[in-house]
């Protein structure tokens, strides 16, 4: 099974439009989340051509499984730009799962600072959340047996597939 | 002192001449990963390469209003420092405590060796607490390795320098300087200048370069202050300051280290600066874009002078700002070594 990026991406960026008029958000910083949520986050970023400049997270040193499996190898640089106090942020990743990276990733950013508000973009929601965690909004949401897996390739082009 | 460290048979004062006497698989899990940090002998240039890109990822942590990972939280690091320190020691605390681990500064003077308990019983102590790594400077050479080949197989060690063997994270933290100011390390011209005899650091400076393809590597010395073996350590021995700075992209001086040198190696202080000091008129010859590092803590007047210690082209003070992100990727790769092995 396939699925198609370009729709997606066209789907979440019109919902991230509504939401932060609705929100009255005017000035976002976007993060996306190493490796596939900064691909969507890269696009994203552009199409909505938001002022400054996009930030990576690297969630490795907050991720929770450290005590078992050590460090993940090819461990990135996390890179925000500006401080995130008072910041309305835009947090992307690529596929909503159990819900741990994105309490890794809020904590990281917390360590940053306090920003005012975290809206929590996913290219794919997936069933199987272990934690108490939602996407503010989705480009789909699949609901799919505990082996299958989404894989995310890139950057360029961007393919989407789901493994058995 | 207890009496296991005095030993010759464990620490012979030539050890570092017998490069097959230390095993540097002792360092390695059996997937090749981490487990102790002791020399920078027998490691591939692959994972030095991924010391530093790890350390890359950490030096951002001190731009965080929180300046603290919660990578180590509920590990325990002891410092077991036999030898003063104070810059090397601060920053092992200091990067243990930026991945949140709990640590204990083990005061040797003041401890229970002085009453007599051996090292071993020391250890053994130390592992009941549920340590989780030592972190070793010791005078002798050799006194890491021999920690490490004598702890309980949960526990990490790193050496913090022992003897004129080694001082690996110095080492490391000197690439990663190099490496964040000139990109690459190929075609780089390094000169290593000063007491390359007592210099636990230019030795593992050395195996460092050379393990990361610098092809250029010179050694600038009095032949008093140069080790007998230094002919097989795969550099260029130069005896006159200004024909060794020719050219040089990085400059590494090391401080003359006055209390290790029992017999008269040097006629005096003066004399010494007068012909092997750093002085920007020395410079001249180097690349323009030269960098100018040293492991400190430095004597002004004796191995450099203060124009060029508090100069544009001195890294000096980058290089202990770096040291603790080196040491904080080490540390935590070595326990992630050991905790991937028991998978």
């Amino acid at each position: 099974m396939n699925l198609d990026i370009a729709k997606l991406l066209t789907g979440l960026e019109e919902q991230l439009r509504t939401q932060l008029t609705q929100r009255a958000i005017q000035n976002p910083l976007m993060i996306g989340i190493h490796t596939g949520g900064a691909w969507i986050a890269e696009q994203l970023h552009r199409r909505l051509d938001i002022r400054d400049s996009l930030g990576t997270l690297d969630i490795s040193f907050y991720r929770d499984d450290f005590s078992r499996i050590g460090l993940q190898p090819k461990v990135r640089p996390s890179n925000l730009p500006l401080s995130v106090d008072d910041r309305h942020i835009i947090l992307v990743d690529d596929v909503l799962y159990t819900g741990r990276t994105i309490r890794a990733a809020l904590n990281e950013i917390f360590d940053y600072g306090r920003p005012a508000s975290v809206l929590l973009v996913a290219l794919i929601v997936r069933n199987g959340r272990e934690l108490p965690v939602q996407a503010d909004i989705s480009g789909a949401d699949l609901d799919l047996d505990p082996e299958q897996n989404i894989k995310l390739s890139g950057p360029e082009p961007m393919t989407l597939k789901i493994v058995d | 002192m207890c009496t296991d460290l005095a030993s010759p048979q464990y620490f012979p004062s030539t050890a570092h001449q017998q490069p097959g006497l230390f095993s540097a698989n002792i360092q390695l899990t059996p997937q090749g990963r981490l487990r102790h940090f002791l020399t920078i002998e027998g490691l591939s240039g692959e994972l030095l390469t991924e010391i530093l890109d790890t350390a890359e990822s950490f030096a951002g942590i001190k731009d965080q209003t929180v300046k603290k990972v919660p990578l180590l939280r509920g590990k325990t690091i002891v410092n077991l420092f036999f030898e003063p320190s104070t810059r090397t020691r601060t920053t092992f605390e200091l990067a243990a405590k930026r991945l949140s681990a709990d640590v204990i500064n083990f005061n040797i003077a003041t401890a229970a060796t002085s009453k007599g308990e051996s090292l071993l019983d020391t250890l053994r102590n130390l592992e009941a607490m549920n340590c989780d790594m030592f972190v070793v400077r010791h005078a002798d050479s050799g006194a890491a390795q021999f920690i490490a080949q004598h702890v309980a197989p949960h526990v990490s060690v790193i050496n913090a320098g022992d003897g004129s063997h080694a001082h690996p994270t110095q080492a490391m933290l000197d690439m990663f300087t190099i490496r964040r100011h000139k990109k690459s390390f190929a075609h780089l011209c390094v000169a290593i200048v000063g007491d390359i005899l007592h210099s636990r650091v230019a030795r593992s400076q050395i195996l460092a370069l050379r393990q990361l393809g610098v092809a250029c590597i010179r050694v600038i010395a009095p032949k008093s202050l140069l080790p007998a073996e230094v002919d097989q350590m795969g550099v260029e021995v130069l005896h006159d300051l200004t024909t060794g700075l020719k050219d040089a992209d990085v400059v590494i001086t090391l401080r003359l280290q006055r209390e290790r040198m029992q017999g008269a190696f040097i006629p005096s202080e003066h004399e010494y600066f007068q012909l092997y000091g750093l002085t920007e008129r020395r410079l001249s010859v180097a690349r323009p874009d030269v960098i100018i590092m040293h492991p400190g803590p430095i004597n002004r007047g004796v191995e450099i002078s203060s124009e060029v210690a508090d100069g544009p082209r001195s890294v000096i003070l980058q290089q202990v700002t770096f040291g603790t992100a080196v040491r904080m990727a080490v540390i935590s790769m070595a326990i992630s070594g050991i905790q991937a092995a028991r998978e």
